[in-house]
Parts: C-alpha cells; sequence; structure tokens
C-alpha cells in the first residue's frame, strides 16, 4: 500500500476485531484465513482461530450444507477466544451469506461476491428473495463486490483457464481485508512465490489478485476508512502459530526424542484426529514408526504391542474409534503397560458430529471400561498447551506403567493460536525406571513410590515372562483366580493410578481464593471461561476460575479451593459430566452451565450464566 | 533402550545348544487330557532349538480360546491377549522390535471370526509371524458351540438343529490375503508337523500354518474321517516342492488336472502316471487355492511359499530413508515453517 493512500484515507485504532471468511468448501476459505492469520502474527497481534468446515468434502456447491468457515480474533490485547460476533463476514456466496450472516455483530461488515447472487444461486442457498435487494440486511453494512469480474479484470492476459481465473478470487478478497485492517501484503506474497515455485504463471495470478484486492479496497473507497491494531504486548520470544493437532504430533516427537524410546503410533483415520497421524508419518526421521491399522482396535492393539516390545506407544482417535478401542484399554490396564491413548472429541453419540466440536467422553474416558479399569485422565487446555500435556501423558504412562488418556477436541485440534516455541533442550528428559536384577524382579513387584511395575522388554535374558488380560497374582504376574488376589490387584491398580496426584502441581487460580463464584473447567473451554472471568472482574464480580488438566486424579488442593465459595458453576460442552464427578466426589451443590451445539462457548454465554447465578442468589 | 538389530540374531552355533525343555515354563498346563494341544505344544518346543534363537528374544502372543493359553507354558516372553486381537499385539511387536522371532498362537474362533480382520490384514501385510491356528471346529473354552469352520448342520449347543452358517476354509482365507507362506498339518503326525513348523519357522514373512487338531470334549473326532490314523494316507495328501502329487498307503493314487478340476487317479506305484500334477509352492495363488478346497484327499504341508518383504523391513527402509534424506532436528520441527520473534 502507497502511502499517499494511508494518508488519503483516515485510519482509525481499534482494540481488537473479529472477522470470518466463509464459502464453498473448494473457494480456499481455509487457507485464506490461514493468511490472514499468518500475516497477523508477523503484525504483532494476539489471536486465535477457528476454521469450521463440513463434513462432505464437496457437498452441493452453492447449498448451505457445503459452507467452510474460516474465523480470526486478533487484539493489541490478550485473546483467549477466536470471538463471540465477527466484525466483518465475507462471504463469498449465498450460502455463505446465509449460514453465518446471523453471527455477525449488528452494525457488523457484510463483504459479499455480488456475482454469486444470481437466481441459480440463491435458491440453493434457500433464499426466496435476493437479501441484496429486500432489506433484510439492513442490521447490517453491505459492501458488494464483483469478486469475479474484477479478479478476471486483474488477471487478463496471463492465458488461465477459467477455473485458474476463479481459483484467484479468494486472494482478491483477503487483498482486500489486508487494506481493511492495514496489514502488509509481504507474508503472503512470499508463501505464494514459495507454494508455487514451479509454475511461474499461478505465483503471478496470485500476486495480481492480491494486489488487485488491496488497491481496489483503496482506491474504490468501499469502506471509506480503514482500521489499525497495534502490536499486542506479548512475551518476549520466539513464536510460530499452531493449531492443537500439530502441538499433539510434535509433543509426542519431542517425549520420544527426550526420553530415547522409540515413537510407535497405531491409529486409524478419523476425524478430527488424523491430522496427528498424517503429522506423525511425515518425521520418520526421527525413527518414529506410524501404523495406520485395518481398524481401531488393531491401532490400539499393535500400540500394546510395541509398548510391551518397549517403545513409546500411542493411539491417536476420536470418540466412536475410543468406544472400539475400549477391551484393549483394559488390557493395558491389566498388563499396566504404557500406552497414551489421544481423543480429539467430537460431536456424539454414534457418528455424530464429526467435524464440530464436544466435551462429551469425558465419562467415558473415567469409566468406559467393563471392570474396575482406572485410567489416568489428561485434558488440553489450549492448541499449543497440547503441546505439554502429550508429554505429560507420556511421562506418566512410563513413570507408573499405565496407559493414560489425554482428551482434546476438535475446537483445539483444529483452532490455532501464536505459540511460544520451547527449547528442544529445555524439555525435561525422563525415561523408564532401571530394572531390578533377576534376583530382586519379578513381573509385578512394585516400586513403593509409584506402585508400578518395571517395564522388562523382550530380550532381556534371564527376565523372560507372560502377561496377558486374565487376573494376576500380585508380584508373580501369574494367572490367579485367588478372590483375595483379585481385590487386592483392583485396589492396587486403583492405588497406583491416585499415586499420580503427588505429580500434580498446586491448582492456580485465576482470582481471588474466596468468593462468591468459582468456575471450573477443563478442556478446550478455557479461553472463553478466562475472558468471561477476566471481563466479570472488571465488572466488579466475586468471581474466580480455575481450570483443570488432571481429571483423574484430580488435584489434590481441588477440594479446598472448592469449600472457598459460595456456589460453583462448571461449564462444559455436555450434558454435566464433570459436574457429576465433582458432585459425587466432594459433595457439593454445584451447578452446570451446559451446551450442546457442536460449537465452543461464546464468552457472553459464560458471562450471561455467572450474572444468572448471581442475580438468582441475590 | 539400546539400538536394536533390524534382524534377528542366532546364537552362535559353538555356544550351549538349547533343548526341548529349556523351552517348557514353570506352570501346570491346564488343557484337557488327551487334547490335541498337548502334541502341538511339545512339538513347538522340539523345534524351536533347532532354530538358535534364543529365549529371549522369543515372543509368544496369543487371542483368547483353548489354544491361546499356548504363551504361559512356554518359557520365553509371552503375551496372552485378548479376544482375536493377537495379530494386532504380534504386529505392533515385530514392527518395533525386528530382532524378536514373533509366533500367534490362534483358534479357528479367535482368528477366523472375532479376529477375521486382523488376521486377513496380517496377512497381506506380510507381517514376520509365524501363526498358528488350532483349528478344531468348534469353540472349547466357552463349552461347545459352533465356529466359523464348523460343518454346515452341526449340532452344536447353540445350533441344536443344526448350523445354518457355512464354514470358511482357513486356508483359502490365507490365500485370498496374500498371505506368502500357507501350510497345513494335523497335530497327530508329529515328523510332519514338525518339518512344516520348521519351514514355518524359517520363512521370513507371514507364515500361516492351519492345523487339524482334535478337541475331545467339545468335538471329539472333529478330523477322524481324514486324520484318524486308520485313514490318514488314504484320504490325505502330503505335498513336496517339485514331487508329484502322489499319496495312499501304497503310493498308489495321485492327483491329475481335469478341465477346472482335479481327478484321483489310480496306478501301479512302479509306473506312476507322466501327467500327475507336480507340487509348485510358488505357482500362481489360485492353483493352492483350487488345492484347500478339494474335499479328499486333504492335501498337507505347504501350499504356498513366495518371497516377498515383511513389513518390518519396508518400514525400517522408509525410516533409514527419511534420516538419510533429513537429519533429525527437534527445535527446527518445534519451530514448524515459520516463526516471528517478539522483542
Amino acid at each position: 500500500m502507497s502511502d499517499a493512500a494511508t494518508k488519503s484515507l483516515p485510519i482509525e485504532d481499534i482494540e481488537s476485531a473479529v472477522i470470518r471468511f466463509a464459502g464453498d468448501s473448494g473457494d480456499g476459505i481455509q487457507l485464506t484465513g490461514m493468511q490472514f492469520t499468518s500475516t497477523t502474527a508477523f503484525a504483532g497481534n494476539d489471536l486465535s482461530t477457528l476454521p469450521d468446515y463440513p463434513a462432505e468434502i464437496r457437498a452441493p456447491v452453492g447449498t448451505t450444507a457445503g459452507v467452510s468457515g474460516f474465523q480470526i480474533q486478533f487484539s493489541s490485547r490478550q485473546v483467549l477466544t477466536p470471538g463471540d460476533a465477527p466484525d466483518v463476514l465475507v462471504a463469498m456466496n449465498p450460502a455463505a451469506l446465509k449460514a453465518n450472516v446471523k453471527d455477525v455483530k449488528k452494525g457488523g461488515i457484510l463483504l459479499l461476491n455480488k456475482d454469486t447472487f444470481g437466481q441459480a444461486n440463491l435458491t440453493k442457498a434457500g433464499y426466496e428473495k435476493n437479501p441484496l435487494d429486500d432489506g433484510s440486511l439492513s442490521d447490517w453494512r453491505v459492501i458488494t463486490v464483483e469478486l469475479g469480474r474484477l479478479t478476471r479484470n486483474a488477471l487478463e492476459g496471463l492465458g488461465l483457464t477459467p477455473t485458474e481465473t476463479e481459483r484467484c478470487k479468494n486472494f482478491f478478497a483477503l487483498g482486500m481485508m489486508y487494506w481493511l485492517y492495514d496489514r502488509p501484503l509481504d507474508a503472503t506474497l512470499r508463501w505464494i512465490e514459495d507454494k508455487f515455485k514451479k509454475n511461474p504463471k499461478f505465483v503471478e495470478a496470485n500476486r495480481r489478485a492480491l494486489h488487485a484486492g488491496n488497491a481496489y479496497a483503496e482506491t474504490a473507497e468501499l469502506f471509506g476508512h480503514h482500521y489499525r491494531v497495534r502490536k499486542a504486548p506479548i512475551k518476549p520470544g520466539t513464536y510460530r502459530n499452531i493449531t492443537g493437532n500439530e502441538a499433539t504430533a510434535l509433543g509426542f516427537v519431542a517425549a520420544s526424542a527426550n526420553s530415547g524410546l522409540p515413537l510407535w503410533l497405531g491409529s486409524y483415520p478419523i476425524t478430527p484426529a488424523s491430522d496427528v497421524l498424517h503429522e506423525l508419518s511425515k518425521h520418520k526421521n526421527f525413527g518414529v514408526k506410524t501404523f495406520q491399522a485395518e481398524d481401531e482396535i488393531a491401532a490400539i492393539g499393535s500400540a500394546i504391542g510395541a509398548s510391551f516390545a518397549g517403545n513409546l506407544a500411542i493411539t491417536t482417535s476420536s470418540g466412536p474409534g475410543i468406544a472400539l478401542k475400549s477391551e484393549a484399554i483394559g488390557l493395558a490396564v491389566m498388563t499396566e503397560l504404557p500406552v497414551v491413548v489421544l481423543n480429539v472429541q467430537r460431536g456424539g453419540p454414534s457418528t455424530g458430529l464429526p467435524t464440530k466440536t464436544e466435551q462429551a467422553d469425558l465419562l467415558q474416558a473415567l469409566y468406559g471400561r467393563n471392570g474396575e479399569c482406572p485410567v489416568p485422565v489428561l485434558a488440553a487446555a489450549t492448541p499449543g498447551d497440547c503441546f505439554y500435556m502429550v508429554y505429560e501423558a507420556c511421562r506418566l504412562a512410563v513413570k507408573y506403567m499405565t496407559p493414560v488418556f489425554l482428551l482434546t477436541d476438535g475446537y483445539l485440534a483444529n483452532g490455532s493460536e501464536p505459540w511460544l516455541v520451547p527449547s528442544a533442550g529445555a524439555l525435561a528428559k525422563f525415561g523408564p525406571a532401571a530394572v531390578a536384577p533377576i534376583a530382586d524382579w519379578k513381573p509385578y513387584k512394585r516400586d513403593p513410590e509409584t506402585l508400578a511395575r518395571a517395564w522388562v522388554a523382550p530380550g532381556m535374558k534371564g527376565y523372560e515372562h507372560r502377561i496377558g488380560g486374565i487376573e494376576k497374582q500380585d508380584v508373580t504376574g501369574n494367572v490367579s483366580y485367588d478372590p483375595d488376589n483379585h481385590e487386592r490387584m483392583v485396589r492396587l491398580r486403583a492405588a497406583k493410578v491416585n499415586k499420580i496426584a503427588q505429580e500434580i502441581a498446586p491448582t492456580e487460580i485465576l482470582g481471588e481464593r474466596k468468593g462468591e463464584v468459582l468456575l471450573v473447567g477443563w478442556g478446550g473451554t478455557y479461553g472463553a471461561i478466562t475472558a468471561a472471568v477476566q471481563n466479570l472482574q472488571k465488572a466488579g464480580r466475586s468471581v474466580s476460575a480455575v481450570h483443570l488438566r488432571h481429571l483423574n486424579p484430580l488435584p489434590p488442593d481441588l477440594g479446598d479451593i472448592l469449600s472457598g465459595f459460595k456456589q460453583v458453576l462448571v461449564p462444559e460442552l455436555n450434558m454435566g459430566q464433570l459436574l457429576k464427578v465433582l458432585r459425587a466426589k466432594y459433595l457439593i451443590p454445584a451447578v452446570g452451565l451446559n451446551k450442546i451445539k457442536g460449537q465452543p462457548f461464546k464468552v457472553s454465554e459464560i458471562e450471561a450464566g455467572v450474572e444468572n447465578l448471581l442475580k438468582e442468589a441475590r | 533402550m539400546a539400538d536394536v538389530k533390524d534382524e534377528i540374531e542366532t546364537l552362535p552355533a559353538s555356544g550351549p545348544v538349547l533343548q526341548a525343555k529349556d523351552f517348557k515354563s514353570d506352570q501346570m498346563v491346564r488343557w484337557c487330557p488327551g487334547c490335541g494341544d498337548f502334541a502341538i505344544l511339545a512339538t513347538v518346543q522340539k523345534v524351536l532349538p533347532g532354530l538358535g534363537v534364543p529365549r529371549e528374544k522369543t515372543v509368544f502372543v496369543s487371542g483368547i480360546g483353548c489354544s491361546s493359553r499356548f504363551p504361559y507354558y512356554m518359557n520365553t516372553y509371552g503375551f496372552h491377549s485378548i479376544h482375536g486381537r493377537a495379530p494386532t499385539v504380534a504386529t505392533g511387536v515385530k514392527c518395533a522390535r525386528p530382532d524378536l522371532m514373533v509366533w500367534v498362537i490362534t483358534g479357528d474362533g479367535d482368528a477366523l471370526s472375532i479376529g477375521g480382520n486382523h488376521l486377513i490384514h496380517a496377512l497381506r501385510r506380510n507381517v514376520d509371524l509365524k501363526i498358528l491356528l488350532f483349528n478344531n471346529r468348534i469353540y472349547g473354552l466357552t463349552k461347545g458351540q459352533y465356529s466359523p469352520t464348523s460343518e454346515l448342520g452341526k449340532k452344536t449347543k447353540s445350533s441344536p438343529m443344526g448350523t445354518i452358517d457355512a464354514p470358511l476354509n482357513p486356508i483359502a482365507v490365507a490365500l485370498a490375503s496374500e498371505a506368502s507362506f500357507v501350510a497345513r498339518a494335523i497335530d497327530t503326525d508329529l515328523p510332519f508337523l514338525t518339518d512344516v513348523l520348521g519351514r514355518a519357522a524359517r520363512h521370513k514373512g507371514s507364515a500361516f500354518v492351519e492345523i487339524f487338531q482334535n478337541c475331545v470334549v467339545f468335538n471329539d473326532g472333529a478330523w477322524d474321517s481324514v486324520a484318524a490314523k486308520d485313514v490318514r494316507d488314504e484320504k490325505t495328501l502330503k505335498l513336496a516342492h517339485g514331487r508329484p502329487m502322489i499319496f495312499g498307503k501304497n503310493r498308489d493314487k495321485g492327483l491329475r488336472q481335469k478341465g477346472f478340476d482335479f481327478e484321483v487317479v489310480s496306478f501301479d506305484p512302479a509306473s506312476p502316471p507322466q501327467d500327475l500334477l507336480v507340487h509348485d509352492e510358488q505357482a500362481p495363488a489360485t492353483a493352492a487355492y483350487a488345492l484347500a478346497h478339494m474335499g479328499e484327499p486333504v492335501v498337507q504341508g505347504v501350499l504356498r511359499c513366495v518371497s516377498r518383504p515383511p513389513l518390518h523391513e519396508l518400514m525400517n527402509g522408509q525410516i533409514e530413508r527419511a534420516k538419510s534424506e533429513k537429519a533429525p532436528d527437534l527445535q527446527k520441527i518445534l519451530n514448524g515453517p515459520e516463526t516471528w520473534t517478539v522483542a
């Protein structure tokens, strides 16, 4: 952008903005959103993103079923969520408008691709009348642009096919948004050159489209003025943008590298967990073995085998896949072998909402197996936190010789945030405990500190032994049907998992230790809960929050903290699963704040939930 | 963990030689008296010393069922897993640790019913496993229900009027799964079983062996019509690679091709006909498939043995290639494609 332009049109400083790109699945919406994200990160804003795409790969073009969306909130202050309501919606067709307009802030901008508002597209989208003409959009500032025609003009003479030209219109729109929010083009230009380096024609086409959109927004004076979001005060360091699934995969590689244990992933493709499999299969140079199994059971079966053979073994899936793994998780409990089981939760039950987020698998993780079958359960709070929770899950699995559940969700998996890149050398090393000399060793003899048995993989001469799913005799590990032994073993397995409480750091409290309301959250709701609590505290409410990363065992100081508040509110994207656990364990009349729409909490929803609770109390 | 070798290493020939008793564990064997499993256990314990693989490098993995108790009786590493899933656990063991020799012990219900999916995929991937399927055509441990190999119309506890499910042929399943080694033997013919297991053990890749096994309690005489000592020679044919297909106590019967089928021809053993079929373990799988489905004589021995790379070799090959192309650099992947610095 030229200096003249910045001078000629007024620029307004704003603290934060929320924008959403929406279009057909084939419109390049996710790519456009990721480009805006990179540019925004380089501009020094804090940010959070949320892609929202349909389960169908290419649903019928032009229908609301096929609409893909990407939302980003960016700010000059801390950003904890992708934002409640967009200030700007970029809609590539009527279906994208129809599916998204109700979310846009009143008075916000609708940037619409006018070319697509013909009768055929309107009908496909389910509009009886053209919303551009019938006054139904009067709550918003509507800006229509002939994206297709303008892109064609800009790309004239390049010799592109109509389809190739059409594919560049998202960058025209991106160029406009860069002007609107005063972003530089260089990061995207660099990306274009790298991405299409084998095809100079496409480099030129996308460059032209981006520049043309940028210039058009400026010269056509569509918006009147533009906005500036200044740099956010961010902790110094090196950052990257990261999604939860990327952070998850990196956590596994780092845990393998720092434990010296080769990584084995047994996995079966499932939305929204497949990206972890994809990502890990790129890292074979770290010795990572990825095995795409014939089904979910084979995936965990192979992991249990690899664990028995001495590898750091993991399996990654989502709710329906986890259901299939239940029996095998029980086997890992019985054989006391380390296996990390990742559940990237999605909407359920059954196939449910594969691409949408939910937190309804907590009770499945805690209790969804036959017999008394305790498994430690951890949950990540943000996309970047997935890295650290994976690392912790691996460490605990090895130290306590147990399967460990790690819960993330579709929102964390696909959402992204700037991530302070850890120093590889600074990550804590860990590894299996030393094995006792043969004379002092038995397959199920335990370390008194952890109650873990020793990990003896095949190959160790003199330690040959047999394990399996039948009840084990204490110490020897031989098959035993003895009633007293069974009760002792059931209690020992539970006690071992409970020992993990000694690993949990004191719980951080957002706010005062005592007060009116304590919010207790877990998993991907961290951002929304934290933002809401910060707002409520600013408004003078006596509200605090804790966010649990350990769901089994629970932090040992939690009971104490709960008792410091008159009311406990548990916001969850389910019918109240942590709520049940807290009520049962601490015998408190905690209250749930529940949403089951396949969508994350809005900050305002949590604020309203707290306000209602306070109102009732008065 | 220390670096492990990519291949199974055998004991030096000069060192102490293992014996069958070295492979017996201290656990009491709890199969029913007279069970065919005893003979198979003894045969495996007899075959192992000759392979030269140390006990600590030998792993037995099983599923659920009578046969799957097998690992407890072996003084090696062992894993008694869950119903049907032994091939999955064994796949993890073998690919994680190519230096181990891994055996899978399974039964007709375990391998072909609840675990059918895993069996076919282990075979198609050519995981280097020695898979012994004890086929007694019945569910023994659950006390007598029909299995996927029970003959049609069989009366069992769960089929008082006879089964209405057509049975599977385990050999045909293995062949259809592109198994690289497929064989059949009988629990009562120990010398032949020894030979077949020895060949299976030395095969590189999936070796699938169906063993006709008698269940004295719930399906006694399961294979008597072909396997009983007095009829065995007349009702079964022992395949040998490159040799004409001849059988009978007096070696006076043979197999000849007839259209798309076979026919049995009788002859004077002194002058067998020239047009008898000659067994070829590497012939297209369709030939082995036809032999597997033959009513009588029932073929025993190695029906098919071909060479293709086992899964762990391909997996390690990719890892080695990836390592040579790109040195592992944890910081680099943590940084990702793009970073920015906040001062």
